[in-house]
Protein backbone atom coordinates (compact mmCIF):
# COMPACT_ATOMS: atom_id res chain seq x y z
CA UNK A 1 0.00 0.00 0.00
CA UNK A 2 2.93 2.49 0.93
CA UNK A 3 4.46 1.63 -2.31
CA UNK A 4 1.32 2.41 -4.43
CA UNK A 5 0.98 5.91 -2.62
CA UNK A 6 4.29 6.65 -3.41
CA UNK A 7 4.11 5.67 -6.78
CA UNK A 8 0.64 7.23 -7.05
CA UNK A 9 2.61 10.42 -5.97
CA UNK A 10 5.22 10.84 -8.04
CA UNK A 11 3.02 9.30 -11.33
CA UNK A 12 1.28 11.00 -13.97
CA UNK A 13 1.00 15.15 -13.45
CA UNK A 14 2.82 14.48 -10.13
CA UNK A 15 5.99 13.68 -12.04
CA UNK A 16 5.58 17.06 -13.91
CA UNK A 17 5.05 18.86 -10.83
CA UNK A 18 7.88 17.46 -9.11
CA UNK A 19 9.99 18.31 -11.88
CA UNK A 20 9.20 21.99 -11.65
CA UNK A 21 9.25 21.83 -8.09
CA UNK A 22 13.44 20.23 -8.59
CA UNK A 23 14.00 23.52 -10.90
CA UNK A 24 12.92 25.93 -8.31
CA UNK A 25 14.98 24.09 -6.06
CA UNK A 26 17.78 24.63 -7.54
CA UNK A 27 17.13 27.95 -8.85
CA UNK A 28 16.53 29.42 -5.04
CA UNK A 29 19.12 26.77 -3.95
CA UNK A 30 21.69 28.58 -6.29
CA UNK A 31 20.20 32.12 -6.33
CA UNK A 32 20.53 32.39 -2.25
CA UNK A 33 23.86 30.71 -2.15
CA UNK A 34 25.52 33.58 -4.63
CA UNK A 35 23.62 36.24 -2.15
CA UNK A 36 24.08 35.50 1.01
CA UNK A 37 28.04 34.31 -0.20
CA UNK A 38 28.59 37.81 -1.81
CA UNK A 39 26.40 40.62 -0.41
CA UNK A 40 24.67 39.53 2.28
CA UNK A 41 25.11 42.89 4.41
CA UNK A 42 22.82 44.76 1.48
CA UNK A 43 19.57 42.97 2.00
CA UNK A 44 19.54 40.45 4.50
CA UNK A 45 15.61 40.03 5.34
CA UNK A 46 15.63 39.44 1.34
CA UNK A 47 18.13 36.88 1.51
CA UNK A 48 17.13 35.11 4.43
CA UNK A 49 14.02 34.70 3.02
CA UNK A 50 15.81 33.78 -0.22
CA UNK A 51 17.27 31.15 1.51
CA UNK A 52 13.87 29.69 3.25
CA UNK A 53 12.24 29.66 -0.62
CA UNK A 54 15.28 27.51 -1.27
CA UNK A 55 14.45 25.04 1.86
CA UNK A 56 10.86 24.70 1.40
CA UNK A 57 11.58 23.97 -2.40
CA UNK A 58 14.08 21.36 -1.74
CA UNK A 59 11.51 19.68 0.87
CA UNK A 60 9.25 19.77 -1.08
CA UNK A 61 10.64 18.17 -4.01
CA UNK A 62 12.49 15.68 -2.06
CA UNK A 63 9.24 14.85 -0.09
CA UNK A 64 7.11 14.64 -2.85
CA UNK A 65 9.82 12.65 -4.60
CA UNK A 66 9.55 9.93 -1.73
CA UNK A 67 5.33 9.98 -1.61
CA UNK A 68 5.37 7.73 1.80
CA UNK A 69 2.86 8.89 4.40
CA UNK A 70 5.41 11.03 6.54
CA UNK A 71 6.98 12.61 3.92
CA UNK A 72 3.78 13.62 2.43
CA UNK A 73 2.90 15.26 5.70
CA UNK A 74 6.09 17.08 5.18
CA UNK A 75 5.55 17.85 1.69
CA UNK A 76 2.33 19.67 2.71
CA UNK A 77 3.40 21.67 4.88
CA UNK A 78 5.93 22.74 2.82
CA UNK A 79 3.25 23.32 0.09
CA UNK A 80 1.17 25.58 3.38
CA UNK A 81 4.35 27.66 3.94
CA UNK A 82 5.17 28.20 0.72
CA UNK A 83 2.11 29.84 -0.33
CA UNK A 84 1.75 31.51 3.09
CA UNK A 85 5.30 32.92 1.99
CA UNK A 86 4.39 34.00 -1.39
CA UNK A 87 1.17 35.56 -0.34
CA UNK A 88 2.37 37.52 2.65
CA UNK A 89 6.12 38.30 0.87
CA UNK A 90 4.62 39.69 -2.05
CA UNK A 91 2.21 41.60 -0.38
CA UNK A 92 4.61 43.40 2.12
CA UNK A 93 6.96 43.38 -1.13
CA UNK A 94 4.07 45.86 -2.60
CA UNK A 95 2.86 47.39 0.48
CA UNK A 96 7.22 48.39 1.94
CA UNK A 97 9.15 47.89 -1.12
CA UNK A 98 11.97 50.16 1.35
CA UNK A 99 11.80 46.24 3.28
CA UNK A 100 13.30 44.18 0.13
CA UNK A 101 16.01 46.20 -1.58
CA UNK A 102 16.55 43.10 -4.22
CA UNK A 103 13.91 40.89 -5.11
CA UNK A 104 13.95 37.40 -3.97
CA UNK A 105 11.65 34.02 -5.59
CA UNK A 106 8.51 35.41 -3.45
CA UNK A 107 8.41 39.42 -4.09
CA UNK A 108 5.62 40.55 -6.36
CA UNK A 109 3.61 37.32 -5.90
CA UNK A 110 6.53 35.69 -8.00
CA UNK A 111 6.16 38.00 -10.72
CA UNK A 112 9.70 37.86 -11.78
CA UNK A 113 8.81 33.87 -12.19
CA UNK A 114 5.88 34.22 -14.01
CA UNK A 115 4.06 33.61 -10.85
CA UNK A 116 5.16 29.96 -10.97
CA UNK A 117 6.11 30.46 -7.30
CA UNK A 118 2.02 31.52 -6.69
CA UNK A 119 0.43 28.48 -8.63
CA UNK A 120 3.01 25.61 -7.60
CA UNK A 121 2.11 25.28 -4.20
CA UNK A 122 -1.85 25.45 -5.16
CA UNK A 123 -1.16 22.53 -7.40
CA UNK A 124 0.73 20.45 -5.19
CA UNK A 125 -1.97 20.86 -2.32
CA UNK A 126 -3.99 20.21 -4.62
CA UNK A 127 -2.47 16.60 -5.82
CA UNK A 128 -1.54 15.84 -2.14
CA UNK A 129 -5.58 16.15 -2.01
CA UNK A 130 -6.33 14.32 -5.35
CA UNK A 131 -3.79 11.39 -4.56
CA UNK A 132 -4.55 11.17 -0.56
CA UNK A 133 -7.87 9.52 -1.07
CA UNK A 134 -7.98 5.22 -0.80
CA UNK A 135 -10.33 5.41 -3.90
CA UNK A 136 -8.41 7.94 -5.83
CA UNK A 137 -8.19 6.05 -9.33
CA UNK A 138 -12.00 5.81 -9.10
CA UNK A 139 -12.25 9.59 -8.94
CA UNK A 140 -12.42 11.21 -12.01
CA UNK A 141 -9.52 10.06 -13.90
CA UNK A 142 -9.61 12.13 -17.11
CA UNK A 143 -10.09 15.76 -14.96
CA UNK A 144 -7.99 18.58 -14.08
CA UNK B 1 29.99 35.62 -25.19
CA UNK B 2 29.95 33.12 -28.37
CA UNK B 3 26.80 34.51 -29.70
CA UNK B 4 26.70 31.74 -32.31
CA UNK B 5 26.87 29.28 -30.13
CA UNK B 6 24.36 30.36 -27.71
CA UNK B 7 22.57 30.89 -30.72
CA UNK B 8 22.45 27.36 -32.01
CA UNK B 9 22.34 25.73 -28.37
CA UNK B 10 18.63 28.04 -27.74
CA UNK B 11 17.54 26.71 -31.28
CA UNK B 12 18.36 22.94 -30.76
CA UNK B 13 16.39 23.66 -26.96
CA UNK B 14 13.75 25.04 -28.88
CA UNK B 15 13.97 21.92 -31.38
CA UNK B 16 14.25 19.21 -28.61
CA UNK B 17 11.09 20.82 -26.59
CA UNK B 18 9.30 21.22 -29.44
CA UNK B 19 9.40 17.63 -30.32
CA UNK B 20 8.79 16.68 -26.61
CA UNK B 21 5.52 18.52 -26.58
CA UNK B 22 5.01 16.65 -30.24
CA UNK B 23 5.32 13.57 -28.22
CA UNK B 24 3.21 14.64 -24.92
CA UNK B 25 0.12 15.53 -27.94
CA UNK B 26 0.56 12.15 -29.58
CA UNK B 27 0.26 10.49 -25.95
CA UNK B 28 3.37 8.82 -26.66
CA UNK B 29 5.66 7.40 -23.62
CA UNK B 30 9.12 8.54 -23.90
CA UNK B 31 10.45 4.36 -23.71
CA UNK B 32 13.46 4.85 -26.63
CA UNK B 33 12.21 1.66 -28.57
CA UNK B 34 10.54 3.94 -31.30
CA UNK B 35 11.69 6.40 -33.83
CA UNK B 36 10.62 9.38 -32.37
CA UNK B 37 11.42 9.06 -29.30
CA UNK B 38 15.30 7.94 -29.75
CA UNK B 39 15.17 11.31 -31.80
CA UNK B 40 14.96 13.56 -28.91
CA UNK B 41 17.13 11.57 -27.17
CA UNK B 42 19.78 12.67 -29.94
CA UNK B 43 18.90 15.73 -29.43
CA UNK B 44 19.11 15.99 -26.16
CA UNK B 45 22.42 14.35 -26.00
CA UNK B 46 23.77 16.62 -28.38
CA UNK B 47 22.19 19.74 -26.95
CA UNK B 48 23.84 18.46 -23.62
CA UNK B 49 27.01 18.14 -25.19
CA UNK B 50 27.36 21.83 -27.02
CA UNK B 51 26.15 22.96 -22.92
CA UNK B 52 29.49 21.21 -21.37
CA UNK B 53 31.23 23.12 -24.68
CA UNK B 54 29.25 26.06 -23.82
CA UNK B 55 30.78 25.54 -19.65
CA UNK B 56 34.51 24.94 -20.45
CA UNK B 57 34.32 28.14 -22.78
CA UNK B 58 32.46 30.43 -20.66
CA UNK B 59 34.81 29.69 -18.02
CA UNK B 60 38.27 30.09 -19.92
CA UNK B 61 36.88 33.31 -20.99
CA UNK B 62 35.34 34.58 -17.61
CA UNK B 63 39.39 34.03 -16.30
CA UNK B 64 40.57 35.82 -18.86
CA UNK B 65 37.84 38.64 -18.41
CA UNK B 66 39.56 42.65 -17.37
CA UNK B 67 35.91 43.98 -16.81
CA UNK B 68 33.78 43.05 -13.61
CA UNK B 69 30.60 40.91 -13.60
CA UNK B 70 29.13 38.76 -11.15
CA UNK B 71 31.77 35.60 -11.30
CA UNK B 72 29.99 33.39 -9.17
CA UNK B 73 26.27 33.88 -10.79
CA UNK B 74 28.15 34.07 -14.53
CA UNK B 75 29.36 30.24 -13.33
CA UNK B 76 26.10 29.33 -12.07
CA UNK B 77 24.19 29.87 -15.34
CA UNK B 78 26.72 27.93 -17.11
CA UNK B 79 26.66 25.23 -14.96
CA UNK B 80 23.24 24.59 -14.12
CA UNK B 81 21.92 23.90 -17.62
CA UNK B 82 24.43 21.20 -18.29
CA UNK B 83 22.93 19.43 -14.69
CA UNK B 84 19.13 20.30 -14.97
CA UNK B 85 18.75 18.60 -18.66
CA UNK B 86 20.20 15.28 -17.42
CA UNK B 87 18.20 15.59 -14.87
CA UNK B 88 14.92 16.28 -16.53
CA UNK B 89 16.31 13.00 -19.08
CA UNK B 90 16.11 10.28 -16.41
CA UNK B 91 13.19 11.94 -14.48
CA UNK B 92 11.45 11.87 -17.55
CA UNK B 93 12.58 8.55 -18.56
CA UNK B 94 11.22 6.76 -15.24
CA UNK B 95 7.55 7.65 -16.10
CA UNK B 96 5.53 5.94 -18.26
CA UNK B 97 2.81 8.05 -19.66
CA UNK B 98 2.90 10.76 -21.82
CA UNK B 99 3.87 13.24 -18.70
CA UNK B 100 7.55 11.84 -19.21
CA UNK B 101 7.73 13.49 -22.14
CA UNK B 102 6.04 16.62 -20.41
CA UNK B 103 9.40 16.72 -18.02
CA UNK B 104 11.63 17.39 -21.10
CA UNK B 105 9.34 19.99 -22.45
CA UNK B 106 9.96 21.56 -18.88
CA UNK B 107 13.50 20.43 -18.73
CA UNK B 108 14.20 21.75 -22.50
CA UNK B 109 12.49 24.93 -22.41
CA UNK B 110 14.68 26.49 -18.73
CA UNK B 111 17.34 26.29 -21.07
CA UNK B 112 16.86 28.78 -23.71
CA UNK B 113 16.06 30.84 -20.31
CA UNK B 114 19.34 30.51 -18.54
CA UNK B 115 20.89 30.78 -22.00
CA UNK B 116 19.66 34.32 -21.65
CA UNK B 117 20.53 35.07 -18.25
CA UNK B 118 23.77 33.77 -18.56
CA UNK B 119 24.52 36.35 -21.51
CA UNK B 120 22.58 39.25 -19.47
CA UNK B 121 24.54 38.37 -16.58
CA UNK B 122 27.41 38.62 -19.49
CA UNK B 123 26.75 42.28 -20.27
CA UNK B 124 26.73 43.40 -16.46
CA UNK B 125 23.46 43.61 -15.88
CA UNK B 126 23.38 40.41 -13.71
Amino acid sequence: MADDLALATRSGPGRLLIAVYGIFAIAATSRSAVQIATRFGEAPVAYLLSALAAVVYLLATVTLAVGSRASRRVAFLSCAVELAGVLVVGAVSLLVPSWFPDATVWSDFGSGYVFIPLVLPVLGLLWLRRTAGPRRAAVNPGSG
Amino acid sequence: MIDSLAVALTVLALVAAAWALLLVVLDKPLTLETKLTLGIAGVVVLLEVGLLVQAVIGVVRLVGLDRDISGPTFVGYLVAPVLVLPLAGFWALAERSRWGASVLLVGCLSVPVMILRLHQVWAGHG
